[in-house]
């Protein structure tokens, strides 16, 4: 009773009006921010099925539960050098909207850091890097403590290129 | 009466449809002029249930529309009217408005407001046409619907749990009139005593209108021997000074329930045979004693620890047990989903008919093996390509009667219409006598769509095979039918979406037959577990043909390149797994390797894997719901380890070898290349 209370006091302290809360996690020493809400549990590293003819960024299909869920390594993704997955490594489980569907897709992170709950103002549209980097995926960036968190649009960035429900090869 | 009514509307429109579906099967196999009366009789049975759902449910324009049909049946019942062809025609075509209307009032389409007009005039128009019998048939001399009646109308106690509402009834006798309600309740008890459920009231209406005796008593229908009831012609002095009206419609408003339809289609409920349920429960039973087996025995090791032989020996007898439990408990569970094709097969009479009447051609429908039992998913899929090719094999194949004749042949032709199981598939065959496919008509037409380079001759398979192919009809005309050349590629792509094929059997003015191959089930599968490097796959046993090791002087590479395998007097192309799927290492050598020879839509080809693992059943799950569709793989399944393995799509893979690309991907690995040098 006295957590149940506890944690809702919690809630209500963290999640003020407009704010709204988002997981970080490591990605190559910088923090990265998906919202909450499309957190369905975090797990660690688990050996996957791998799928032949994919990008090396897709690992595998993973069995959660009965369901079969692809596993993606953002820093493959990004396109950043691999590092051997370690014992902070963890796949976080994330519900993705695309088209019309929700799926359920998991992405293998360094590490996971914190809880911020970061205001819709305080939400800043990354700048304009040209050709250099592509801002495509990013959401916005947000200020924690001094530290830079780079929000994700994870609708986007796993369901475009060979993410996409669509079948191509069927037309 | 708080019972929400909406909740049943969804049995009200099953039984409905099916009792459509019954009168349309019975009025196609009636004889005119010599009808049988208990099929009329079926069809009446059918037609008043209908009438009476849909009365309660409120759709009056359905229940009005099938009292006129009830009628028109009632009368060939009696014998009082002949059963003509047009009588037939009109019921037929009411059966069809009926339809459309339900549909209508389930949400799925407007009201055929116009088509039910029509019908329902030319209904009128054959009970006017009075062939003895009176329009209203209750056979009791009717008094004449003088200023009106008056109904004592006192109910049993126990009436309200046959569930049914007074107010109902008044509601439907205000529509007949004006309606003066005046209740009595001189029997109610004290409000301590009184029990909800029971009917403690009794009623005095009295309606003005034009309505019969015969209407009056209709409404009381239902609740026939739950009341007492009696019903006199209204004098022509008022009666009931005192009495209290209450208008019907005042009623307390439970609102009709008209809205809240339940979305039709994929997620529809299934009627299962009593003996299939039972079965089901029989083998939970075992289960229970299997567990409590088990148990047992895993409290005797709790007390002493060490484990003896005999011990062991009836634990390992109640996991087999177990095991036998969960697959029978398993087989009859996906029982309940299977029914058999007639379902699917039962509107051809009627397409048939209507359709060889349009085409002016005499032909006759046969069906087979409707008992054969088919997955519910499948069924609900396969029913629109089916009678695309019924409707093909009338138009296209079945000759004008006058062609027939002068070709020698009867002048009715004969569709066929066929299923049977064969391994773990379903086969339907649409036959036909007809005039078959043209080869060199269609050889030309696939020239001059280039679909056929000049110089090549295509063989007659793969001829016959153009007729798939997207907007190709070799239809000289287009009729309403078809020929539009829409229809064949659809019918197998959807085929084929259903992890089925459909092929074609031709012969020049013998006919063509259809061969459609559906799993029976979209969900379990025998599977036969493979590895290829470090992974398993899953082959599908019904695709597999035989597994075999490799002799290096069987294999031949054409160009050096497509490695061919003798197998008898059969070449058939070798795909290296691990090449496609880009793992595990290379083979220095073919000799002595496993290879497995499977089979997709007609072609073979022998896929080399590392090594057999066991078969066993395997739960399809699909890649595409958070994923997508993968080439080469039609899904994957969780084994025993909780792991994944994939499930390979042989005719795809056969295909994509086919089409000479045989390792798309391979390459963009470092491990075909790591081959290709050692090679």
């Amino acid at each position: 009773m006295t957590t149940a209370q506890s944690i809702d006091a919690d809630h209500l302290n963290l999640a003020g009006a407009g704010e709204d809360q988002y997981l970080t996690f490591i990605l190559r020493g910088e923090e990265y921010g998906v919202d909450i809400l499309r957190v369905q549990e975090i797990r660690g590293w688990d050996n996957v099925t791998p799928i032949p003819n994919t990008p090396s960024y897709i690992k595998g299909v993973m069995n959660l539960r009965g369901t079969i869920v692809p596993i993606v390594d953002l820093r493959e993704r990004f396109a950043m050098e691999v590092m051997p997955y370690g014992p902070t490594t963890v796949v976080i489980v994330l519900k993705v909207r695309s088209d019309d569907r929700e799926r359920v897709m998991g992405i293998v992170v360094d590490a996971v850091s914190d809880v911020y709950n970061i205001g819709a103002d305080d939400l800043k549209p990354p700048p304009d890097f040209g050709e250099v980097v592509s801002v495509e995926y990013v959401q916005g960036l947000a200020t924690v403590d001094e530290k830079m968190v780079i929000v994700l649009d994870i609708d986007h960035l796993l369901t475009s290129g060979e993410l996409r429900g669509v079948d191509r090869s069927a037309a | 009466m708080s019972v929400d009514i909406a909740q049943f509307h969804q049995t009200f429109f099953e039984e409905s449809f099916e009792g459509l579906d019954a009168m349309e099967s019975a009025l196609l196999g009636l004889d005119v002029g010599a009808a049988d009366t208990e099929t009329i009789n079926g069809i009446f049975r059918a037609a008043h249930s209908i009438k009476g759902g849909s009365a309660t449910f409120g759709f009056s324009a359905v229940a009005n529309f099938t009292h006129r049909v009830e009628t028109l049946l009632d009368q060939m019942r009696e014998g009082s009217r002949p059963v003509t062809q047009d009588g037939l025609e009109i019921l037929l075509q009411s059966v069809d408005v009926l339809r459309a209307m339900l549909e209508a009032v389930r949400g799925d389409g407007a009201l055929p407001d116009a088509m039910a007009a029509e019908v329902q005039g030319r209904l009128e128009t054959m009970l006017a046409t009075d062939e003895g019998g009176t329009v209203e048939s209750e056979g009791d001399p009717q008094a004449a619907p003088g200023d009106g009646w008056r109904i004592v109308f006192r109910p049993h106690q126990h009436m309200l749990q046959t569930g049914n509402d007074p107010i109902r009834i008044f509601r439907e006798l205000a529509e007949l009139g004006e309606l003066n309600v005046r209740a009595d309740t001189s029997k109610l008890p004290s409000l301590t005593a009184l029990d909800p459920e029971t009917c403690h009231l009794a009623w005095t209406l009295e309606l003005r209108g034009e309505a019969s005796e015969g209407d009056v008593r209709e409404v009381f229908d239902w609740v026939e021997g739950d009341c007492d009831l009696a019903i006199e012609p209204l004098g022509r002095v008022e009666g009931g000074g005192g009495a209290v009206p209450v208008a019907a419609q005042a009623a307390p408003a439970d609102k009709l329930p008209v809205q809240a339809r339940p979305s039709a289609g994929e997620g529809g409920s299934i009627r299962v045979d009593i003996a299939k349920v039972d079965a089901i429960i029989n083998l939970v039973g075992e289960l229970v004693i299997t567990q409590s087996m088990l148990g047992q025995v895993g409290e005797s090791m709790e007390d002493s620890p060490h484990l003896d032989v005999q011990r062991f020996e009836k634990l390992r007898d109640g996991l087999a047990q177990l095991e036998r439990n969960t697959r029978e408990l398993q087989e009859s569970v996906m029982q309940i989903r299977m029914l058999p094709i007639s379902f699917a097969f039962n509107r051809f009479p009627r397409i048939v008919r209507d359709l060889s009447q349009q085409l002016g051609k005499k032909i006759e429908l046969k069906m087979f093996g409707e008992q054969t039992e088919l997955d519910k998913t499948v069924m609900e899929k396969i029913g629109d390509p089916l009678v695309h090719l019924v409707r093909n094999a009338l138009d296209h194949g079945i000759e004008a009667p006058d062609d027939r004749l002068e070709v020698g042949k009867p002048e009715t032709g004969v569709v066929e219409l066929e299923a049977y199981h064969k391994g773990g598939n379903i086969i339907i065959e649409i036959r036909d006598d007809g005039r078959g496919l043209d080869r060199d008509k269609l050889l030309a037409k696939a020239r001059s769509r280039g679909l056929v380079p000049d110089g090549q001759l295509p063989s007659d398979a793969d001829i016959y095979d153009y007729v798939f192919h997207p907007g190709f009809s070799t239809a000289d005309k287009v009729s309403d039918v078809s020929g539009r050349g829409v229809g064949m590629d659809v019918v197998r792509r959807n085929i084929k979406a259903l992890g089925g094929n459909v092929e074609i059997h031709t012969e020049k003015g013998r006919g063509t037959t259809f061969t459609v191959r559906l799993p029976l089930t979209l969900s379990i599968l025998d599977g036969q577990l493979v590895r290829v490097g470090d992974q398993s796959y899953v082959i599908p046993l019904v695709s597999i043909v035989e597994s075999l090791q490799i002799r290096q002087r069987q294999v031949s590479a054409i160009a050096g390149k497509a490695e061919m395998y003798k197998l008898r007097d059969d070449y058939i192309p070798i795909v290296r797994l691990n090449e496609v799927f880009g793992d595990g290492s290379p083979y220095s050598t073919l000799e002595g390797g496993l290879m497995v020879v499977a089979e997709g839509d007609g072609n073979r080809a022998g896929f080399m894997v590392d090594d057999l693992l066991g078969q066993q059943q395997v739960v399809i799950k699909s890649l595409e719901t958070n994923f997508r569709r993968v080439e080469g793989l039609s899904g994957a399944t969780i084994l025993g380890d909780g792991t994944v393995a994939l499930i390979l799509d042989v005719a795809g893979l056969i295909q994509r070898f086919r089409h000479g690309d045989p390792s798309s991907h391979a390459s963009s690995g470092p491990r075909a290349d790591q081959h290709n040098a050692a090679a």
